[in-house]
């Protein structure tokens, strides 16, 4: 622990937590405890030790049981690079575990100059309001013109209604109508787009929520941090990356994942998409970007504000399309021309649906029309890959939850267990979350990563593909360390609640963020002590998901039949398969060095190692549960 | 951000002496605003708070009353009034926005012409921002 660790509450936090009684149309302010701001730093893990603390093994997602958790970090609105980030957390519709997404912009800043660090939705409204948050003026307002509205309609209207200067989240029709992959939507593109915290806010009937703050952030040492921060925007400046990835933004690297043959394409089947040179970030610059747009403090804004043009539907606007966004209704539905993409992405934002679930229950969807396993009279129509007007078709009935949309709104897991038909083998998922955008048969960390992640198949806890190029596609040496060694630091940013995209894609170093946390806080904390807490947190999470998901585990820490069974059929990794037996490697030397049983669970050892005794307790004590060997 | 740092040592952007306006879904892009000492707020002033010097008009605290007819009065809206201050507050094209400017949206008019601003190339009209100041050191 840090000197006077826990006791008095650091610099660079608001200082308060509001707490929302949506049942009762009540809200309380407390202060942040100094304790869970040591243990727990903020944003992603604020979020983590709420759910635990909160919610009971055996609430229902979409039940009142369940919370929506809003947590900004220590450095969120501090005058560093890539300060806009919002932590969203929930236990998630997709699979029952700790869900969370995490989101740019300036609603995590906006909080913090109110003067809040985290927000609890807790209960459930009688009925859809918007929740006002205008510095220590907090209110519960009716919603109902806005329901049933899209997310873009709704934004800005109520940026007419309340002001411009207030930062807005809201949900679209999606979220109301219980899709379980339904996102959050800001700023008209930005998204808290995974894990169906969406769904969890249109099972609270909240619309929206909006806040305005005018507040300054406390900071331990505010000459210190505006120095230093000025330092950091310098050397980002002189970094290469940043005039070459800028432009591009996540776009730059389509070309370069169909060259290592990581490209999801064809609902998974292969792993690279033959025309991916016209859906790449170059023609998205040439071709359709309007204007750059950043989020709070951002020195390389990756938002690329564009028009968009389908001969059938028409004109629209979209920040974006984004790589995530590209890969999936790019390859993986076939959508050989980036205005397709970025009209499909326009409206999944406008519907508030995450364009990464969406569009991979749309590949399953159509593989199952291919194979018979659904007809035409159960979707109706006809539906193929490469086609706009299949996809266009079914994200709508999805965000309606209409006809064949009831279905596939429940995601690919249960969707497939209900066709049956073999179709679990194609459904592309882990533990109910699904895939994105890198295919990884011949990526062993990125496959480690996507089978061990927190929240089921997602890439951003450990981008491990970079490392798999770098050291050997074949090796298995040093893949599990690399995955633990990047779930530490990635998420650390989340409970920072910064960016990680200047280290990631401009190569920032780590120890500007070393440097200026003692300086932000004035603890003296050091690195090693963060990644601690940040692993904290990792444990935690399983904990959780263990406690709430019979099975949670070794044996839901696999991908579906097909990366595990059908080797590539083409591209740069054709015919290649990582094996069950090259997996359970992984996953075996993956649970030693985190200190895991051979089952994937954390230890008592390893928790009381962490401070997590009563988790420990939680987990094994219970009589007919002892720990195995 | 930088704004309210250098100028009132506080991490707070509601203290910032300029504008940054989204226009956002349509037609997209982001308008600045930047007091270019056009003298709307001097000629407002009841009390004559408001002077010139160094070529830059700059607000007298002491003198101020706080009826606020400056806020009202300024065109670009970039006449600042926060609770935390003394009176109001304005731009004195300290310079430090366009040192920070990562795209070259804001530039210093004085050093450099609208196409050889530091920073990341711009490939719209929308983004050069040509605020231009009547004098002083650092025109923004």
């Amino acid at each position: 622990m840090s000197r006077g660790a826990g006791k008095v509450l650091p610099g660079g936090y608001a200082g308060r937590v509001l707490e929302v009684d949506l049942t009762h149309g009540t809200h309380k302010v407390s202060p942040l405890a100094p304790e869970l701001a040591d243990q727990y730093i903020g944003g992603r893990g604020f979020v983590a030790r709420t759910l635990y603390d909160t919610v009971p093994p055996g609430a229902e997602p979409l039940g009142p049981e369940n919370i929506v958790v809003i947590a900004a970090g220590p450095l969120t609105g501090v005058f560093l690079p890539g300060c806009g980030k919002t932590h969203f957390g929930t236990k998630s519709p997709s699979t029952g575990g700790y869900g969370d997404s995490n989101m740019g912009g300036h609603f995590g800043p906006g909080l913090k100059y109110a003067g809040y660090d985290l927000v609890v939705l807790k209960g459930i409204s009688p009925q859809p309001v918007v929740v006002v948050i205008d510095d220590d003026q907090v209110s519960i307002r009716p919603a109902s013109s806005y329901w049933g509205k899209g997310c873009i309609e709704t934004e800005a209207g109520l940026k007419r209604d309340l002001g411009e200067d207030f930062e807005i989240v809201v949900i679209g029709p999606a979220g109301e109508n219980l899709v379980k992959y339904a996102c959050i939507g800001h700023d008209f593109g930005r998204q808290a787009g995974r894990t169906g915290v969406g769904a969890v806010l249109g099972s609270k009937r909240v619309k929206a929520i909006a806040v305005r703050g005018t507040r300054a952030v406390p900071l331990a040492d505010t000459k210190g941090v505006y120095a230093l921060g000025k330092e950091m925007y310098q050397a980002c400046f002189a970094k290469p990356g940043f005039k070459s990835w800028t432009p591009y933004g996540t776009a730059e690297v389509v070309n370069w994942v169909n060259e290592v043959g990581a490209f999801p394409t064809r609902n998974f089947k292969t792993s690279y998409f033959a025309p991916y040179k016209q859906i790449n970030g170059e023609r998205l610059r040439a071709d359709l970007r309007i204007h750059d747009k950043g989020c709070a403090g951002c020195p390389i804004p990756c938002g690329k504000w564009s028009r968009v043009k389908v001969p059938s539907s028409g004109e629209a606007l979209v920040e974006g399309p984004e790589y995530e966004t590209i890969a999936m209704f790019g390859g993986d539905c076939c959508l050989e021309k980036l205005d397709e993409i970025g009209y499909a992405n326009h409206v999944c934002d406008d519907l508030g649906l995450d364009t990464i679930s969406a569009a991979n229950v749309i590949a399953f969807a159509i593989e199952c029309f291919e194979r018979g396993v659904l007809s035409k009279d159960q979707i109706g129509r006809e539906i193929a890959f490469g086609d706009i007007a299949s996809v266009l078709y079914l994200v709508r009935k999805i965000a309606g939850r209409e006809g064949i949309g009831d279905l596939l709104a429940e995601g690919v897991k249960v969707a497939s267990q209900r066709l049956g038909q073999g179709s679990e083998r194609y459904a592309i998922h882990v533990k109910g979350l699904e895939w994105t955008g890198y295919e990884s048969r011949y990526a062993p960390a990125m496959m480690l990563s996507y089978a061990t992640a927190d929240i089921g198949a997602h890439h951003n806890r450990s981008w491990a593909i970079t490392f798999d190029v770098a050291k050997g596609r074949e090796e298995l040496a040093g893949k599990a360390e690399k995955v633990i060694e990047l779930q530490h630091i990635r998420p650390l940013f989340d409970c920072l609640g910064i960016c990680r995209l200047q280290w990631v894609e401009i190569g920032f170093d780590l120890e500007w963020y070393e440097r200026l946390f003692p300086l932000v806080t004035g603890t003296d904390k050091t690195w090693g002590q963060l990644l601690q807490a940040s692993e904290r947190v990792w444990n935690l999470n399983r904990v959780f998901s263990a406690r709430h998901v019979p099975g949670w585990g070794r044996a839901m820490d696999r991908p579906p039949a097909r990366l595990l069974e059908e080797p590539v059929p083409d591209g740069p990794a054709k015919g290649k398969l990582i094996t069950p037996q090259q997996l359970d490697s992984l996953l075996d030397r993956y649970y030693e060095l985190r200190g895991w049983t051979a089952d994937g669970l954390p230890t008592r050892e390893k928790l009381a190692e962490l401070g997590l005794e009563r988790e420990a307790t939680e987990l094994w004590g219970k009589p007919g549960r002892d720990m195995p060997k | 951000m930088v704004c309210a740092l250098e100028n009132f040592g506080q991490n707070n952007p509601k203290l910032g002496l300029l504008r940054v306006a989204g226009h956002f879904p349509s037609p997209g892009g982001y308008e600045l605003r930047i007091c270019d000492n056009c003298g709307a707020c001097r000629d407002a002033c009841p009390v004559e708070a408001i002077y010139e010097s160094g070529g830059e008009l700059r607000v007298d605290e002491e003198l101020c009353t706080g009826c606020l007819a400056c806020v009202e009065a300024c065109p670009k809206g970039v006449m600042t009034y926060h609770p935390s201050l003394p009176a109001p507050a304005k731009c004195t094209h300290c310079g430090m926005c366009a040192a920070y400017c990562p795209t070259g949206a804001i530039y210093d008019a004085a050093r450099y012409s609208a196409e050889e601003a530091p920073r990341l190339t711009r490939s719209s009209p929308a983004e050069a921002a040509v605020p231009g100041s009547p004098g002083g050191d650092a025109d923004v």
